[in-house]
């Protein structure tokens, strides 16, 4: 990837719940990564443990809160990806 | 604190009594409970995963803000998470208000935004053995409820 530059990787946590939890097979883990956005990022771990491509519905939070997907990750930031959750009626 | 997770059992009524106040003359509740069927498979069990920190102060915006909206008294909200068996409530919301209309209304926002807003997923077991994560969204030709 052209923006995995030399020194531009930061320690991102990603949790893992449902689905994606068990496609992975442990809730959680510290990626060492260049993506910028958790756009990028997904994408990176999708080609990684065979996540789908994102699902229509799909949200992600940083640090706790939901997020746009273009949001600028930094060293420390915590991402969840949330497939789609709730309905019933 | 108006919105709970809640790995063990509910007790409606002692739920209904912390939300109910003595200016309230109408407690109005709705109780989720896990049903044996789902489009048209048989059912037996349903297990909840919640991201805690973000269910946790979503619904508790979710029920603020029904209390900003609605003249109501108090707003109570609890979702299990964990393994249900047919015959357990998942969810159940509870609105005091002077008047029921109020109530009403406060009671129906809750769970309409707490399905569609706090991160809580939801897997099928079913009466074959097999299961599968639900999502949300998909039209389906027979009513479908929690």
């Amino acid at each position: 990837m052209a923006e995995a530059a030399h020194g531009s990787a930061r320690q991102i946590k990603v949790l893992y719940f449902a689905g994606l939890r068990e496609t992975r097979g442990d809730p959680e883990e510290v990626v060492s990564t260049a993506a910028g956005t958790p756009a990028a990022l997904y994408r990176e771990l999708a080609a990684r443990h065979g996540f789908p491509a994102v699902p229509e519905g799909m949200k992600v939070a940083v640090n706790d809160e939901i997020a746009d997907w273009q949001t600028a990750l930094a060293s420390g930031d915590t991402v969840v990806f949330l497939t789609p959750f709730g309905g019933g009626r | 604190m108006r919105f709970a997770l809640s790995s063990a059992p509910l007790d409606p009524a002692a739920l209904a009594r912390d939300t109910h106040r003595s200016a309230a003359g109408a407690l109005v509740t709705f109780e989720g409970w896990i049903r044996d069927h789902n489009e048209g498979r048989g059912v037996t069990a349903l297990e909840y995963e919640a991201y805690g920190p973000l269910a946790q102060a979503e619904g508790e915006r979710i029920a603020l803000a029904a209390e900003e909206r609605f003249d109501v008294e108090a707003v109570r909200c609890v979702h299990r998470v964990g393994r249900l068996v047919v015959g357990e409530i998942a969810v159940w919301v509870g609105a005091s208000a002077a008047h029921r209309e109020a109530a009403f209304g406060a009671c129906s926002y809750v769970i309409d935004e707490v399905k569609a807003r706090v991160p809580i997923w939801k897997k099928e077991h079913y009466a074959d053995g097999s299961s599968k994560w639900t999502a949300p969204g998909r039209p389906a030709p027979a009513a479908r409820g929690t």
